[in-house]
């Protein structure tokens, strides 16, 4: 798989038709034999004509899939964020340390006194807690739980 | 909610996305030897009860120029909580938006992943929650991530728990 993309594409890398594209399919096709068949009428596409279009877009990263987005809990797995306050001299040793978890999802550096936020993911409930203490007696440094409590419905939409 | 051996073959089938084709589930059936309707009434039914939350793109919003974000996090009365978390998460600019416990030192109950063109943005869009939340938020923050440390996918065997 390609790196993702993180700098943004020159302003003429998508046409208009590319953008109400990005725009209308975002929010989900149809579970037809032809999920393309019927926004390419409503533009005036060719079916063909727009696969081309998204291939060409995923090419120059504007878009970085198509297909399910699955809900990793739903499916049986068990997800908690988790924060460490890490002092600056360690942090490189810390960060060293917690990636070399396989249950550690994503970490990322952020400007706060808790200055190292990651998500850790396993099978199974108990193992959340059992390696966050693993990692506690691995590096010295409390790790703050985060579990979520409730998750609101999101109305995210990137305009293109 | 339960998923069958089909719907996992299906999931590990599709994890890494469709195939870009007219007829996409028709090439997963062949890919399982099962037939096409089979895959789209598994899909169907595993929408339904929220294991896939949609069949869609996915833009790259800092190819897009949204290439700023903040995780800005909230001390919310917990008797609105629920009420104007459902708000913020509605917001087009919130990507990911729950209720978390507080720690010591650290009040906030409501997260709220904001994004925006650049940093000015994600602070004119932070006040735009601070304005909706009013005096029913006591305190608030935004943590700037600074570096990525670790990325991986999710990863689910085919045979998984």
């Amino acid at each position: 798989m390609k790196p993702l993309r993180r700098t943004p594409l020159a302003a003429d890398a998508l046409d208009g038709t590319d953008r109400v594209l990005i725009n209308r399919m975002q929010d989900g096709l149809p579970l037809v034999p032809h999920p393309f068949a019927a926004l390419a009428t409503d533009l005036g596409l060719e079916e063909d004509a727009l696969i081309a279009r998204i291939q060409a877009m995923r090419e120059i990263g504007a878009i970085t899939r198509f297909g399910p987005f699955f809900d990793a809990e739903a499916m049986g797995g068990a997800f908690c964020l988790c924060a460490m306050e890490v002092p600056s001299n360690r942090f490189d040793a810390v960060m060293t340390l917690v990636n070399a978890h396989p249950q550690v999802a994503h970490n990322y550096e952020r400007t706060h006194r808790l200055n190292m936020w990651f998500v850790l993911a396993c099978e199974r409930a108990a193992q959340i807690k059992q390696t966050a203490e693993q990692i506690e007696r691995e590096t010295g440094f409390p790790v703050l739980l985060f579990p979520k409590e409730h998750e609101f419905f999101i109305g995210f939409k990137v305009t293109a | 909610m339960t998923i069958n051996a089909l719907d996992r073959r299906i999931i590990a089938a599709t994890t890494g996305g469709l195939p870009l084709t007219p007829a996409p589930f028709a090439e997963v059936a062949s890919w399982l030897g099962v037939p096409e309707q089979t895959v789209i009434d598994r899909m169907a039914a595993m929408l339904d009860t929220g294991v896939i939350r949609r069949v869609a793109i996915a833009p790259n919003h800092y190819a897009l120029g949204m290439t700023a974000n903040g995780m800005s996090v909230w001390d919310v009365d917990n008797a609105r909580a629920i009420e104007l978390g459902a708000q913020v998460g509605a917001f087009e600019f919130v990507s990911h938006c729950y209720l978390r416990p507080r720690a010591d030192g650290w009040p906030y109950n409501l997260f709220a992943m904001i994004h925006g063109h650049n940093r000015d943005e994600v602070e004119i869009l932070r006040a735009q929650i601070a304005a909706l939340l009013g005096p029913a938020c006591r305190a608030s923050d935004i943590l700037y991530s600074t570096r990525i440390l670790k990325k991986t996918g999710l990863r689910l065997t085919e045979g998984g728990q």
